[in-house]
């Protein structure tokens, strides 16, 4: 998994309440046998007018030129601002993969569906919580502001607006190291390697037939 | 101390670390793969730049979306006529080929349904830890392992590192005493403790199978009734091993052999629960009063036996089980109180990893032969659970007889157990079905599935209706 350490990005707005996994990633897309790709169909009903089909190229579908993603001023964001409940609906990891494929790594909202917040951190999305005043006085100085950029910093666990201006957030301790070191499950296991090793030499030397190749 | 019961034994064996917050690492010895929950595990292996751990521990097969008519098989993975099935299955070879997966592709003799290619190549050996990424992984469990589904990240994580994050469960004996009568199966004992513990009667639990009708009962039997374990909540099921598990195993494909072999019995005759083992939980049953089961609503507990009537939700004071009555009566198509003999049938499906081995195709072939498909009967299509399944049937003239009944005779695969390929329902098709999931839809949309055994099932593709089996065997039906 990648790691979270510091991000500086640009930020965009993702302006409701209760966005849902199907709006951040159409049901149809979920035949993919794949969990990269989905970036070019993040958000895809907002983002375009047609309807979009699994398997489809996107180059020349009409946009919706009033979705912020379709913006000059949005074009690299890695930062998603929304409102509350975010993520809420189908419990689909599709709805992570596509925002990291799309490039966000970090999204601040007042808060979130559960799932969702869960599925973020084993796929290196940095999900903040900030209070309802503080993510509207950012919604405010980003749509002022063309290229707004937040800083964002897991170590001390703060988010810097242009301005200086700091803004502290929660984050569990043991989410906290996975992310800074790019800890996903299967790293956790792997750090039990030499449990591993030494449980399958023994189980050679007890039960050899158990190590036969399938062929 | 208390003595340990089977899967203490299995999971003592197989623990290579416990971890502070009550999960444990616990060692795979099979992985089984099939097409569809794999391809975003091993994606992620490929974007995470890893490796399977050991690559020769795994045997992958295509099952779900497989075409079954020969027809539609002919020119493999190319023939397969719905694309996004098409996707998977060929997504499933490149990814075997690059990694270097053992994989019985589509027109291999040895493909067929995951569960039923496990036990029968001697890839599942008593003993072992066994996972697919499918729920019913517990089948393998009859042969004295512990088994169990996994989902699509769990697949990835036990290739890149041979081990499963899990927490132990609790132990539940079902133990079956006495004698089964003549015409009940395996199927009919699985369905009918469903009946009697409920879908989430084993949540939490693995479920061991115990009992004289259980030590009585052949391995295939015993994979039947592991194989719906899920369905009464259970994640693993298992039965202890015994000479008919070794006469099974011995000889198969991947069953050790000489020294080995010694060696590994040795340590098998281990496998079973102590005498003085605890259970958390033990369910009792009387196996010589259990009769012929079908299912009547839209979940596995709403079975009854076949001469029963289905219920009216005017008996039940329970307003949810009520509710859930209707529910089940509306979409089933079926009349409060109405005699289960009575529904009639559009469509007979023989097969699915539950009742698609060999001593499946035989039983069902008993009953049909010599008689016809009844003409109210759309079709009644036999699938077997593997080549070998479908090899060992035509060698014995199995096929001829389902042919020579009007039932068709099939390629291997899941087929209409969940309708991923074209063998579907119709909208408010009624199906005798040896499959084991009714949940709305299953079969296709608006499909009625009743689950049956294979006798049962054949035994209404010839009536046209419901009946008894026993009238079949003992001569009395018309
Ligand atoms: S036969 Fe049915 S239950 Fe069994 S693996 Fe296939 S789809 Fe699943």
């Amino acid at each position: 998994m990648k790691s979270f350490t510091q991000l500086t990005g640009v930020a965009a707005p993702m302006d409701r309440a209760n966005v849902d996994t199907d709006m951040i990633i159409p049901k149809q897309f979920l035949k993919s046998i794949k969990r990269s790709g989905f970036g070019k169909n993040l958000f895809d009903e907002l983002r375009y007018l047609d309807e979009g089909l699994p398997d489809q190229s996107c180059e020349g579908r009409p946009l919706n030129k009033d979705f912020p993603l379709n913006q000059s001023r949005y074009q690299g964001a890695s930062v998603l601002l929304s409102r509350e409940n975010f993520g809420c609906g189908s419990s689909r990891e599709h709805a992570p993969w596509a925002l990291d494929d799309y490039g966000f790594r970090c999204v601040i909202a007042p808060s979130y569906a559960e799932i969702f917040f869960n599925n973020c951190f084993k796929n290196g999305i940095l999900p903040i919580v900030l209070n309802e005043q503080v993510v509207e006085q950012l919604f405010a100085q980003m749509y002022a502001v063309e290229g707004y950029q937040l800083f964002v910093d897991l170590e001390t666990q703060k988010v810097t607006t242009p301005a200086g201006e700091s803004f502290a957030f929660e984050v569990d301790d043991f989410r906290k190291h996975c992310l800074l070191n790019g800890l996903d499950d299967i790293d956790l296991t792997l750090q039990d390697v030499d449990a591993i090793n030494a449980y399958e030499i023994e189980r050679k030397q007890l039960s050899p037939w158990m190590f036969d190749v399938i062929k | 101390m208390a003595g340990k019961t089977l899967y203490d034994k299995l999971w003592d064996a197989h623990l290579v670390k416990q971890r502070d917050d009550g999960s444990a690492l616990i060692y795979i010895d099979r992985h089984i793969v099939h097409e569809v929950t794999s391809p975003q595990a091993f994606e992620g292996l490929r974007l995470a730049g890893r490796k399977p751990w050991r690559v020769d521990s795994i045997l992958a097969t295509p099952d779900h979306n497989v075409p079954t008519t020969s027809a539609e098989r002919a020119s493999g993975v190319a023939g397969i006529e719905d694309a996004v099935s098409r996707i998977q299955v060929q997504t499933l070879d490149d990814n075997c080929d690059e990694f270097g997966v053992t994989e019985f592709k589509i027109n291999d003799s040895r493909q067929g349904i995951v569960h039923v290619v496990g036990p029968e190549t001697g890839a599942c050996l008593p003993g072992m830890t066994v996972v697919c990424g499918d729920s019913h992984t517990a089948t393998n469990g009859a042969l004295g392992a512990l088994a169990h589904g996994i989902g699509t990240s769990e697949v990835e994580h036990v290739m890149a590192t041979q081990c499963l994050v899990a927490k132990k469960m609790q132990n539940m004996l079902i133990r079956v005493d006495g004698k089964l009568g003549v015409g009940v199966t395996p199927k009919d004992v699985v369905l009918a403790i469903i009946a009697k513990i409920g879908t989430a009667g084993g949540t939490g639990f693995a479920m061991e199978f115990g009992g004289e009708v259980f030590r009585a009962m052949s391995m295939e039997g015993r994979l039947t009734v592991c194989n719906m374990a899920i369905e009464a909540g259970a994640r693993a099921g298992m039965v202890a091993v015994d000479g008919i598990t070794f006469d099974y195993v011995k000889g198969r494909t991947y069953a050790p052999k000489g020294e080995q072999w010694d060696l590994a019995v040795a340590q098998w005759k281990d496998y079973v629960s102590d005498a003085d083992a605890v259970f958390d939980e033990i369910v009792e049953i009387d196996g010589s009063a259990i009769e012929p089961q079908v299912s009547w609503g839209t979940s596995p507990e709403m079975v009854l036996p076949v001469d029963a009537c289905v219920p009216n939700p005017k008996d039940e004071s329970d307003a949810v089980k009520r509710n859930d009555i209707e529910r089940a009566l509306a979409y089933m198509g079926l009349k409060a109180g109405q005699a289960i003999k009575d529904i009639a049938i559009d469509r007979v499906f023989i097969g699915s990893c539950t009742n698609s081995r060999i001593e499946d195709m035989r039983a069902a072939a008993s009953i049909v032969e010599g008689r016809q498909k009844a003409a109210s009967v759309i079709d009644a299509i036999v699938v077997p659970g593997s080549g070998e399944v479908k090899a060992q049937a035509e060698a014995e003239g199995l096929d001829k007889i389902f042919i020579a009944a009007g039932f068709e005779w099939r390629e291997p695969g899941c087929s209409m157990c969940l309708a991923m390929n074209a063998d579907k329902l119709g909208n408010g098709e009624h199906c005798a079905s040896t499959s084991n999931r009714n949940f709305e839809g299953r079969q296709g949309y608006g499909g009625r599935t009743h689950l049956v055994s294979p006798e049962m099932a054949a035994a209404a593709g010839v009536a046209g209706h419901f009946v008894d089996v026993r009238t079949f065997i003992d001569g009395s039906a018309v």
